[in-house]
């Protein structure tokens, strides 16, 4: 399972397992594509703005790649292992709401410039609990 | 590329026809058969019945049919499907076979004829023995026939003929050889469609009555293969649907079956067959997420069953193929209409089919590195007697074995052996290249650049492993760009790594320098002891040395590099390599400021170049130059120092050249402007620092402008933006973020050391000759040459103050339109320090307002700067704004004898002209002279001498004049008379003797002149005294060309006692004057009204009274009498 919390570079990048992670990375950066895609889309239509949830971004052999974007386009990417079936849609979208208001704490940190990598403790523990739920 | 063991048989792959053979026709040498024959073949279109047609000899041997089985009880299949069966369906057993026989009906020889027909067919028939195939027979006639029914011969003949041949009547076809040939030949084969898809279906009934003899434990395979028959047959019947339907059901009985290590490769074989069939209906049936629904669960099925794990490579090369062939198939569905979305279109079948290959490389790789005693088996046990499998799937060297056991263990590892084997010699490199390059075309398609990007680098790192280096470079150089300008480092890094092994591994210099740059930069993610290895090897290559060998690189390979690199040194040339940064993040930093956005020529122009390397070691360079728009300063801002190539390892932390990683260097530049660059920007075009030296090899970074890379915009925001606080540094030392870059910078002239002061009394007066007293005072140490003044109105001011202002430098004489409005650089010689100098200017205002007025002082001096002489110009201005305004203002009006207004004059009358002279100016004025320039309609009644000669007048006070003046009779005149002009010659009363004077010319107004017919004036003294006599006389005139009667009364008053005429009444001749005279005795002292004279004109009713106290006084003073005077004081008092 991996997660990125970015612009259009990575601010944040946590995966389990670490070896492959090129691999996880290469993924997050193409899965850009479609959330790009999506975004425009949802500028043409008149779509429920406080849906940010994208949901799943495309399918791949081996993982699911979901993916949630802020109302100032921050986006949210998290990979998970498609044989985790105990992921519903449902939980997905609460992680990512969890991740969401988590990283509006470290937004709120007057320390913190936008467009930095996130270095906060509190969210590196945050995200390590929810990985360790997940897994 | 040559079809491989996993590519799907052609006869899979293609769309399934009703086969048709056609004998008897002799395409070769006749015509008419051949035109048949055409007519068959040409235009096969959609809009055709699907047949496939074949010609044939009549004595054709077609496949032999097996005899029928009567039970299966003690069947036991040896496979599922054999190889030969859809071939042998498709192309070899028809459905039908036609015999094509010339015979008219009205043939001579018939009966020869016929049975020479009958025994062709029987021919057919008997090569056909046990098939089902239909026969039908086409006669192929020169007449056209005449309409059914009517020709009597011809339905005797063919029933003949249909008897003799054992035909029914629906299979005997007539071929009339005319015009309409295709027309007949499209009636014809839709009639031989009609007789294959009854064969074909009876063919289904035939496979499907088997069924019954099937039992589930001995016969599992024969299930399958009997859906299978029947699916095929019926795509032959072209019925698609259940064709569909029945490979469905082959599907999951292939699932059914037992699958064991022995027989798995079979089943996949066969599930793939079955899936392809399955996926393509779907998507010709316009269902393709039917097919996407049925290729993921055939993969979520056969995923797992890899089978033998010596022979896994096998399991992903058929992964890999059942991708691609879906790919291949999604793609013409999509050529055919179907629209595809960005997350679902065939790029990720072809990308996973590439993934697939690439594992299947990874594995061939472990399992197949035998060493090289170890030879390929003899024989073969790959060969087959026939050279091909007898059925699908399976080993060649147990064909047709069931049995679970292997029977024979050291026949079988002989056969994995081959086959591993002969995976040594499968180019993996080259199908994963070919199936990335699908994806990369179909992801281009679908918008979705970063997967593209994406799957380049990995076709990149093919290359790299099939040690294609060149092409590998390419598609990575392309690609690096994205992943530098988004900003996923990990990622470029990644990149970078292989193709700084590309690149040493072809010895290609420049990228190699490049790479290395950019992987010690901080862009890379690489671990320190990494970057120390690259960043040696970068210091040998400058030193004209052979790095290292990149780590994991075959080794053949590196070899080969050592040799290029070797080649390298000694080669001589081409060692100086200029790289731009601006395109890639290098391991040194660099920004260029400037200390002041504007520089005085008169002093030093500094600026800094800072520095800063990112890689772990200290780096030497040689030379740090910098280049401006104007190329002359560039001699002046150079580093340079004379390091020799062994030097450069050597007191790498004290040298000046040299940078400390971590740490900002700054240089110091002093380069003096030069004189003819004032007012001009300087700018830093580029900066260049040389890394190594000429003697080894040279790397130039050339940054462009004043410094920053691909990474540092973004940098520099990021700092912009943060409010953190940096640590604190000494105080030699500054923060990188915290320096911003100034590229260029403004050339302004020496700021000028003199005083310049404007002496005047505003505000000007108009036109007169303003007097503006410049004062030039040097405030220079020493002498400074051709001073020059510009003076005058502003440019750019409203044009038609140019027209009304004019300068002159001489006072003495008035100056006219001629003058110009500005006097440029006039000449003022040189000035030695301390002195000072005053210029006189005048300016003529012409009209009010207020000007702004410009005094520039240029002048040149030499001064020395960094033990150099320059000539600076220096140039100081002042601008004063003055008003302009009216020096005095003049009021004019006419007034009676009497001093009384009047509106308009009476013809002939006199009248006075008073002038009124308002000094409007703040300084004293004195009125040299006035002059009344009279019209000549106008006579004066006397001299006309000015009253105002030599008059100062102070601000506030006036001065007046006053002319008598008669106008003579002139006719109606529309607007009135011109009464003349009333010229003032004027000047301040503190100008100088020299100064002109100036004439102001009113033009007086205009005057309506009026005629009246009776003019009367009184005689009489300017004064009375009480009770002494005054005479008064009235004179009368006629002023017309009529005799006048007049009545004249004086009405009496109290202050009078008068005697003459009381009434009267008389008559005046033309231009004649009629006197009267009147004695009157005043009676009381003082200002007393005088008994009035009412006089009437009996011709002119208009003229009244009231015109006529115009022109007589109506009371006079009356003194008392001297005696009388203390009488009326004590009166008074009283």
């Amino acid at each position: 399972m991996c997660q990125v919390y970015l612009w259009n570079y990575p601010l944040y990048i946590r995966s389990v397992p670490t070896e492959n992670e090129l691999q996880f990375h290469y993924m997050l950066h193409t899965s850009l594509d479609v959330v790009d895609e999506k975004i425009s889309a949802m500028g043409k239509a008149l779509v429920d703005q406080r849906e940010l949830y994208l949901g799943l971004l495309y399918p791949t052999e081996d993982y699911k790649v979901y993916g949630y974007v802020t109302n100032s386009k921050v986006k949210f990417v998290m990979v998970v292992d498609s044989s985790n079936t105990a992921l519903r849609d449902n939980e997905i979208r609460s992680m990512f709401r969890k991740l969401h208001s988590s990283y509006t704490d470290v937004m709120c940190n007057p320390f913190y410039t936008p467009g930095d990598r996130i270095q906060s403790r509190a969210f590196d523990s945050m995200v390590t609990a929810m990985m360790i739920q997940v897994c | 590329m040559s079809p491989t063991q996993w590519d799907f048989p052609v006869e899979l792959c293609c769309r399934p026809m009703a086969f048709v053979t056609l004998t008897g026709l002799d395409v070769v040498y006749n015509a008419v058969h051949r035109a048949v024959w055409d007519a068959f073949c040409a235009n096969r279109r959609a809009d055709r019945v699907p047949i496939s047609f074949k010609v044939l000899p009549g004595d054709h041997e077609y496949p032999k049919c097996r005899p029928k089985r009567t039970s299966y009880e003690w069947y036991i299949p040896k496979g599922i499907l054999k190889t030969g069966w859809m071939n042998k369906h498709l192309n070899l057993v028809p459905a039908l076979v036609v015999v094509f026989y010339e015979l008219d009906w009205d043939e001579p020889q018939w009966k020869e004829k016929q049975s020479e027909c009958a025994t062709r067919v029987e021919i057919v028939r008997q090569s056909l023995q046990g098939r089902n195939t239909k026969v039908a027979v086409v006669l192929i006639q020169k007449k056209t026939p005449l309409p059914p029914g009517e020709d009597v011969i011809a339905s005797e003949r063919a029933a003949a003929l249909c008897n003799a041949c054992e035909l029914s009547g629906k299979s005997l076809f007539v071929l009339p050889h005319t015009d309409h040939l295709v027309g007949y030949i499209i009636r014809l084969e839709n009639a031989f469609y009609e007789h294959a898809q009854t064969y074909y279906y009876t063919e289904i009934r035939r496979v499907k009555s088997h069924k019954e003899f099937l039992n589930k434990t001995t016969h599992q395979l024969l299930f399958v293969r009997h859906q299978f028959k029947i699916a095929f047959f019926s795509e032959l019947k072209q019925d698609t649907q259940n064709a569909l339907k029945n490979y469905r059901t082959a599907y999951n009985l292939v699932h059914e079956l037992r699958a064991h290590e022995t027989n798995i490769l079979e089943i996949k074989t066969m599930a793939g067959f079955v899936n392809y069939k399955i996926c393509r209906l779907c998507f010709q049936h316009n269902t393709p997420l039917d097919a996407i629904a049925q290729f993921r669960k055939h993969i979520d099925l056969c995923k797992k069953k890899i089978g033998s794990a010596e022979l896994s490579f096998e399991h992903a090369a058929w992964m890999s193929k059942q991708f691609q062939a879906f790919g291949d198939l999604f793609d013409e569905a999509i050529k055919l209409g179907l629209t595809a979305i960005q997350t679902q279109n065939p790029g990720f079948y072809y990308q996973q089919a590439a993934y697939y290959a690439q594992e299947r490389k990874q594995l061939a790789k472990t399992l197949c590195n035998h060493e090289a005693s170890i030879t390929y088996p003899n024989p073969d046990p790959l060969e087959t007697q026939t050279g091909a499998l007898d059925f699908y799937g399976q080993r060649s060297w147990r064909q047709g074995v069931l049995s679970f056991d292997l029977s024979d263990p050291e026949k079988e590892k002989v056969g994995i052996l081959a086959i591993q084997l002969k995976e040594r010699s499968v180019v993996h490199s080259e199908i994963i290249i070919t199936l990335l390059s699908n994806a990369v075309a179909q992801f281009k398609k679908y918008k979705c650049p970063r997967m593209k990007s994406h799957l380049m680098v990995q076709m990149g790192e093919e290359y790299y492993y099939a040690k294609d280096y060149t092409k590998a470079l390419k598609l990575l150089d392309y690609v690096m760009c994205d992943y530098r300008s988004e900003g996923w480092w990990t990622l470029l890094t990644s990149i970078l790594t292989t193709a700084l092994k590309c690149s040493y591994l072809m010895a290609q210099l420049k990228d190699y320098i490049t790479y290395s740059l950019e992987l010690l930069g901080r862009a890379s993610t690489l671990k320190d002891d990494q970057k120390s290895r690259i960043e040696k090897n970068l210091i040998n290559v400058l030193m004209n040395e052979s790095p290292d060998p990149e780590p994991d690189c075959d080794i053949l390979a590196v070899k080969t590099a050592q040799k290029l690199w070797a080649d390298r040194i000694s080669l001589a040339g081409s060692n100086v390599f200029t790289i731009g940064v601006q395109d890639f993040v290098p391991f040194v930093q660099c920004k260029a400021k400037f200390h002041a956005p504007s520089f005085h020529v008169d002093v030093p122009v500094q600026f800094d170049i800072y520095l800063k390397a990112d890689c772990p070691h200290p780096m030497r360079f040689s030379k740090l130059c910098v280049s401006f728009n104007n190329q002359d300063y560039n001699q002046f801002c150079v580093i340079e120092e004379a390091s020799k190539a062994s030097e450069v390892l050597e007191n790498l932390t004290q040298g000046k050249m040299c940078l400390v990683p971590g740490r900002t260097r700054k240089f110091l530049f002093k380069f003096v402007a030069k004189t003819e660059d004032v007012g001009k920007k300087i700018e830093i075009t580029s900066v260049d620092l040389v890394l190594g030296n000429e003697a080894g090899r040279c790397v130039v970074l050339n940054w462009q402008g004043g410094g920053g890379d691909a990474a540092s915009a973004q940098e520099a925001l990021q700092a912009s933006r943060s409010f953190r606080r940096r640590p604190k540094l000494p105080a030699s030392e500054v923060h990188w973020d915290s320096i911003s870059t100034q590229a260029s910078t403004m050339i302004i002239s020496r700021v000028p050391n003199i005083s310049v002061h404007l002496r005047h009394d505003p505000p000007a007066l108009t036109n007169e000759m303003y007097c503006l007293v410049v004062t030039v005072k040097s405030n220079e140490k020493t002498p400074v040459r051709d001073v020059k003044l510009t003076a005058g109105l502003k440019p750019g001011q409203d044009a038609n103050l140019t027209q009304k202002t004019h300068v002159t430098l001489r006072g003495t004489e008035l100056c006219d339109e001629s003058y110009p409005a500005l006097l440029t650089d006039i000449p003022l010689g040189d000035l030695h320090p301390g002195q000072q100098l005053e210029k006189t200017i005048y300016v003529r205002c012409g009209t009010v307002g207020s000007r702004m007025f410009l005094v520039y002082v240029s002048y040149l001096i030499n001064t020395t700067i960094e033990d150099k002489e320059i000539v600076c110009k220096c140039h100081k201005d002042e601008t004063v704004t003055i008003e302009t305004v009216f020096p005095f203002d003049v009021a004019v009006k006419f007034v009676s004898t009497k001093f009384e207004h009047l509106e308009r004059v009476y013809a002939d009358i006199p009248f006075l002209l008073m002038t009124d002279l308002l000094s409007a100016s703040p300084w004293a004025l004195t009125i040299i002279s006035s002059e009344l320039q009279l019209a000549p309609s106008m006579t004066p009644v006397d001299q006309l001498e000015s009253q105002v000669d030599k008059v100062v007048l102070q601000t506030g006070e006036s001065a007046s004049e006053c002319f008598c003046l008669r106008c003579p009779s002139v006719g109606n005149v529309e607007g009135g008379v011109a009464t003349g002009h009333y010229v003032i010659s004027w000047k301040r009363t503190s100008a100088m003797e020299d100064i002109p004077v100036i004439s102001t010319v009113i033009t007086l107004p205009h005057v309506i002149v009026e005629n009246i017919p009776l003019h009367v004036n009184a005689d009489l003294p300017s004064f009375g005294r009480v009770r002494e006599s005054l005479p008064v006389r009235y004179h009368l005139q006629n002023k017309t060309n009529l005799v006048q009667d007049v009545e004249i009364s004086v009405e009496p008053s109290d202050a009078f006692m008068f005697s003459g005429l009381k009434q009267i009444r008389l008559r005046i001749l033309p231009g004649t004057e009629q006197e009267m005279l009147y004695n009157f005795y005043p009676l009381m002292a003082g200002y007393q009204q005088l008994p009035s004279l009412n006089i009437n004109l009996l011709r002119f009713p208009h003229f009244t009274n009231q015109l006529l106290r115009r022109f007589i006084p109506t009371s006079i003073f009356v003194k008392d009498r001297p005696g009388d005077l203390m009488d009326a004081n004590q009166s008074l008092f009283l």
